[in-house]
Formats: structure tokens, sequence, C-alpha cells
């Protein structure tokens, strides 16, 4: 099962997940991108079903786009997270979506935050959040080494704690995760942490 | 690329990109005439053709638009666009991966032992031909449900070519010939006194 988690440092927001793509005992892909850079200035990390993962993360994308074409300024971290839950509110007793989201964003005004989303569409405003198996190691060791106000390097020190624990007690342990991070300079990759490569492609 | 069994598992959805059949055969082989309709229109209303990433998403919505509905498909698009060759895997679920090389189906993980073991992204033509041939013969010679011809076709900047269809069984003698017992005794008749 997906791991995804995050984490609020002092004027950044941290988000990490496993990049494999798997189909029952098949493992398709270990690179795979499951953090969507919702805007210039917002992550959505997603773990679930395939196909509900990358078609609802992009639809919520298109719909933030939207929204900042029509009224010309972005919408705050917090509205884009109550109308992702609203969506998945609304689909939930029909054609339910089966996508636990952490969203987290960094507006100018109120700092960075970070927003539990799960597929039942709760949605709880956080300072650190897990989903999948590897939440069983990630929150109890984030709930033991987390400080508010991490610097960057704190903050990817225990990203690393976590993922290195994950690796050696998860029976199927994902071998490699992608780290992002959003803060006023925007949301971007920072690194990943890879223990299988891909073969090598080589630009043509 | 390649497929087994005497029914067509590769899928020719225009002359530079094709479709690989898994799962439902009915599925595959409507849905994939469907986007190959859509292609065209494409290439008509924009006056270019669509990309092996465009290709792939159209089926990849529509088949999630289906899901929960039963369909089964599981599906490779192989193609050569402007930015070069393109492969990705589609299936019913909704699922779209874009990578380098992908196996499908109930002998895929027989195939992706072999297919993983001897690849290289700087493979020759006839390298990629016959690493592909065998991880079908491999993967037909474990799994009960594969069966049939190994399809091999090439797909580079002027379109696709069928390089090869080979018929599993032959292709075991191939690589495994019969090798001449050693006689140890010969059953003879009893001398009659």
């Amino acid at each position: 099962m997906e791991s995804v988690f995050g984490l609020v440092g002092k004027d950044f927001a941290i988000v990490v997940a496993d990049s494999s793509a798997v189909h029952s005992i098949l493992l398709h892909k270990t690179n795979e991108d499951k953090i969507m850079l919702l805007d210039s200035h917002k992550l959505m990390g997603a773990s679930g079903e395939t196909g509900d993962r990358a078609q609802f993360t992009e639809y919520i994308q298109k719909n933030v786009a939207l929204y900042q074409f029509r009224n010309g300024i972005p919408l705050t971290t917090a509205a884009a997270a109550n109308f992702t839950r609203g969506e998945l509110a609304t689909a939930l007793r029909k054609n339910p979506y089966m996508v636990n989201i952490i969203l987290a964003g960094y507006d100018k005004e109120t700092g960075p935050s970070l927003y539990f989303i799960d597929y039942i569409a709760s949605l709880h405003k956080l300072d650190k959040a897990a989903f999948g198996y590897g939440s069983y190691f990630a929150l109890s060791m984030m709930d033991r080494h987390y400080q508010r106000d991490m610097t960057v390097e704190e903050a990817v020190n225990l990203v690393d704690k976590v993922i290195m624990e994950i690796r050696s007690r998860l029976v199927v342990a994902p071998p490699n995760f992608v780290i992002k991070i959003v803060d006023k300079d925007g949301a971007r990759e920072y690194a990943w942490r890879e223990s299988i490569k891909d073969a090598p492609v080589i630009a043509s | 690329m390649s497929a087994s069994q005497s029914v067509k598992k590769i899928i020719e959805i225009n002359p530079y990109m094709l479709g690989t059949m898994a799962g439902g055969a009915a599925d595959c082989q409507f849905w994939h005439r469907n986007l190959g309709v859509k292609c065209r229109l494409h290439e008509l209303a924009n006056k270019r053709r669509i990309s092996v990433t465009g290709a792939s998403k159209l089926l990849a919505n529509i088949l999630y638009s289906y899901r929960g509905m039963g369909l089964s498909v599981g599906t490779m698009i192989a193609g050569w666009d402007e930015k070069g060759p393109g492969l990705y895997y589609v299936d019913s679920e909704g699922g779209r991966l874009k990578g380098t090389r992908f196996s499908v189906g109930s002998g895929s993980p027989y195939a992706y032992g072999v297919l993983d073991s001897g690849y290289r992204y700087d493979m020759s033509v006839e390298e990629a031909a016959e690493l592909a041939r065998r991880a079908i013969y491999h993967a037909t010679f474990r799994d009960g449900a594969s069966g049939g011809v190994a399809s091999v076709y090439h797909v580079g900047p002027n379109g696709w070519t069928k390089l090869s269809g080979d018929d599993v069984g032959e292709l075991h003698y191939k690589y495994y010939p019969v090798e001449a017992e050693v006689v140890e005794q010969e059953m003879a008749e009893l001398p009659v006194t």
C-alpha cells in the first residue's frame, strides 16, 4: 500500500511519497511521481487506486487553474483543500474516489500549511500527517521528533529517518521515494531517495 | 513489442502506433479501434499527428469513465511521435504509466524476469527483438494461459513493421534442440539355442 506523509516546518512544508506503481504482485514502475504540483505554491501528494489517484488530482489541479484564470488570483491553500474535500464528499455516496490526499501549500499571508484529506472526505489542518502502511512508522516517529519551526535540514533528516524505518520494517517496502517542498519561492521537487534505479535513459 | 496466441494480439491503431491486447479480447479490440478513430479525427482537426502521450491519455480517460462496469483491458500503447519513441501502459482501472518497458497479462511476471535481466536502453533492434521473443517464449513455457505465436513488431520513426511471428512450440526446439540420446543398452533378441 502506498505511503505518503508530510510535515510543516518554519516557512515551508514538505511532502514525501513512495514512487512505486503496483498491480497485485507486480511492480510496474519504481519512479512514479505521486506528488502533483497543484499550482506554483501548492503540493498535493496522493495515495490510493491508480486510476482514481491520477484522474482526481488532475481534476483538482485543472479546477484550481480555472479559478485562477477566471478570477485573476490564486486560491488559498485552505480554499483548495476545502474544494477538494467537497468534491470527494459529493462523489462519496455515489461513485467514491479511493484517494487519500496530503495537501501542502504556502500562502503569503498565513505561511505554510498542511491538510489531511482522506478518501471518505474528512479534512484536518495539521502539522504532520501520513497515509498508507508507512504511516504506522511515520506517525509515531514524527510525533516523537517533530518540533515547531524546524529548518529544512532538520525536516529532511526526519524524513530520511522515516524512509529508512519504512524500508527496514515494512514487509513489502517501496524501494524509492520522492520528496517535494513548498515555501515562499514556490513548490518544487527537493530530492529522490532511490534504492533501486531503473535502467538509465540516455537522451536521444 | 510482442504478443502470443494465434489471435491477433497486436492491434494496429494507425501506421505509427500499435496497441497490445491483454484481458478481454473484445474490449481491447473495440476500444483500440475506437482509439484509432479518435486519433484520425485529431489529425483531421489539428492537421498533425496525435502524440503517443495524447493517444494513451484518450484511451485512459475512456477506460476510466467505465470504471467499475466490468471492462477488462490491459494494454500498452507504443508509437513514435515528435518526441521520439513512446510507450504507455493503460488499463481498465484507469491506470496510465509511462515507461521504457512493460509486461502485461497472466504470464507477465515470467516475462518481466527475462526482460529485466537482458534489457539496456541502447540495445540494437535485433537484440531487442530477440529479447522480446525470448521473454514471450519463457512466459509461455511457464504460464498455462499463454501460447501460440510470438509476434514481434518494431516501431521506428517511419512507423511500425512486423519483424517476425514464430510459433512458440518451434521456438522451444530452436532454443533447446533435442540431443541424440546416448544408448547404454539396447534390447536384443536372445540368441536361439
